[in-house]
């Protein structure tokens, strides 16, 4: 369950949201500027609400009032950016066990296996991150993410760098993941078909106000 | 040209040992000082950026003055040093690589700094999402990332130190075996009637020396790119 009651101040931008999910997949959507990038990173840490709480099951990670502020890299979330992010220095195999290494988690590869072959990327493993094409590597950083064992997925437009042939081949997996992989997502894009395919929630923002909320209807 | 002879090649010895001692001194203290400057901003950066780069631009007869005053057995650390922990500055070698340290800190910072702000910071914060607290940010992503720049910064603070005269002759003199190194030898001999031998080996030497180091330092900026495009 994700609860977010929060205001922040950009420059001559505002954005006051308030909304709780308790959905597989919540679907944040919006024009661009509508502020969804702020409020996903505020949930994510990176960002810090001037005013008002965020509540990842139930754990208050932030609470103005009472001065919490919990940084990102104690809140065990997976954060899939527009741009995957990946370590150039890394290969892929490195990349996907970052999260794992720094949690200090014990190997589990059981659920290494299952991830990569879900996602299919074993075929991946040993190439460096700049000779991956788009899709794949952003199927790396979804990897990435997961295998840090977190409990809140954040997907930032994670097909929005990806080309219309490049998206339906990622699309796929990510309604797997939905099903399969058993962490709840928020998930940000202000494309309709893709929301409607994958979120169980909506929240629809414009100029940094939650509009409406509901179920994929509200869409329509 | 004939051989190097054995006064000279105290001199070589003694240079590249106060260079590599400097250099290894003077890295740990330059990555701190240049993810300071790239990274965090703070009351008096400017300040000591300019404390930095001072010694590239004053005097060296000055920098090496102020260390005498300062590191002298007489001077306010310098005293402290010696009667506290037995460390002796003046007129040793180890007086040789604070002066050559000093000197090349400027010319060591630069790639180091360089090299750390062209990290995408987007890609630290990628690390911290995935759980790495900012200290394993630095040596999991930032640090290996800017090796390449570490090491064209250490590069080139060894290439000055080694070539370093105007503040360790003032501040250590010109002891033979002790703190003459190459360029001091070379200043020697230039003023003795038959040194133009000599001197002329050790001005190819120090030509050697000093190429070999602006080459290794193109050739790890290039890696740099390469690293940093993923290839």
């Amino acid at each position: 369950m994700l609860r977010v009651d929060v205001e922040k101040r950009l420059g001559e931008f505002s954005l006051h949201a308030s909304f709780t999910s308790e959905g597989r997949v919540t679907g944040l959507f919006g024009a661009s500027g509508a502020g969804k990038s702020s409020l996903v990173n505020m949930i994510a840490g990176l960002l810090r609400p001037d005013r008002g709480t965020i509540a990842i099951d139930g754990d208050v990670v932030d609470d103005t009032a009472a001065g919490i502020h919990v940084p990102t890299y104690r809140r065990r979330i997976g954060y899939v950016f527009q741009d995957a992010r990946l370590f150039p220095h890394l290969d892929v195999a490195q990349n996907l066990d970052y999260g794992r290494r720094m949690n200090g988690l014990a190997l589990d590869p059981a659920q290494h296996k299952r991830i990569v072959d879900l996602l299919d990327i074993g075929a991946l493993l040993d190439r460096r991150p700049g000779k991956l094409s788009g899709g794949e590597r952003q199927r790396v950083a979804l990897g990435r993410a997961l295998l840090s064992k977190p409990r809140l997925l954040l997907l930032d437009e994670p097909l929005g760098a990806l080309d219309e042939g490049r998206k339906l081949e990622i699309l796929p997996y990510l309604v797997r993941l939905r099903d399969e992989a058993n962490v709840p997502m928020v998930y940000v894009s202000h494309d309709v078909a893709e929301l409607r395919q994958l979120a169980t929630q909506i929240v629809m923002l414009k100029q940094g106000r939650v509009t409406s909320f509901g179920g994929v209807k509200v869409l329509s | 040209m004939s051989e190097i002879t054995p006064a000279e090649w105290t001199a070589i010895l003694l240079s590249l040992r106060v260079a590599v001692i400097a250099t290894l001194v003077a890295t740990p203290f330059g990555i701190a000082l240049a993810w300071l400057l790239a990274r965090r901003d703070f009351w008096g950066k400017s300040v000591i950026d300019a404390l930095v780069h001072l010694p590239l631009v004053l005097p060296p007869v000055v920098t090496g003055y102020l260390l005498l005053l300062t590191f002298g057995r007489r001077g306010l650390v310098g005293g402290f040093l010696a009667d506290y922990l037995g460390i002796v500055f003046a007129f040793r070698w180890t007086g040789a690589a604070l002066a050559c340290g000093v000197m090349a800190f400027p010319l060591l910072v630069r790639p180091m700094r360089l090299s750390i702000e062209a990290i995408d910071r987007r890609l630290e914060q990628a690390a911290e999402t995935l759980g790495a607290a900012p200290w394993k940010v630095f040596f999991t992503v930032t640090l290996p990332l800017a090796l390449p720049g570490v090491l064209a910064g250490m590069v080139l603070g060894f290439a000055k130190a080694i070539g370093e005269f105007g503040a360790t002759i003032t501040f250590v003199s010109n002891i033979p075996g002790e703190t003459q190194t190459i360029s001091s030898a070379i200043y020697s001999l230039i003023q003795t009637p038959d040194g133009d031998a000599a001197a002329g080996r050790l001005v190819i030497i120090s030509i050697v020396l000093a190429l070999g180091a602006l080459i290794a330092a193109e050739w790890f900026a290039r890696r740099a790119t390469a690293r940093l495009h993923g290839n």
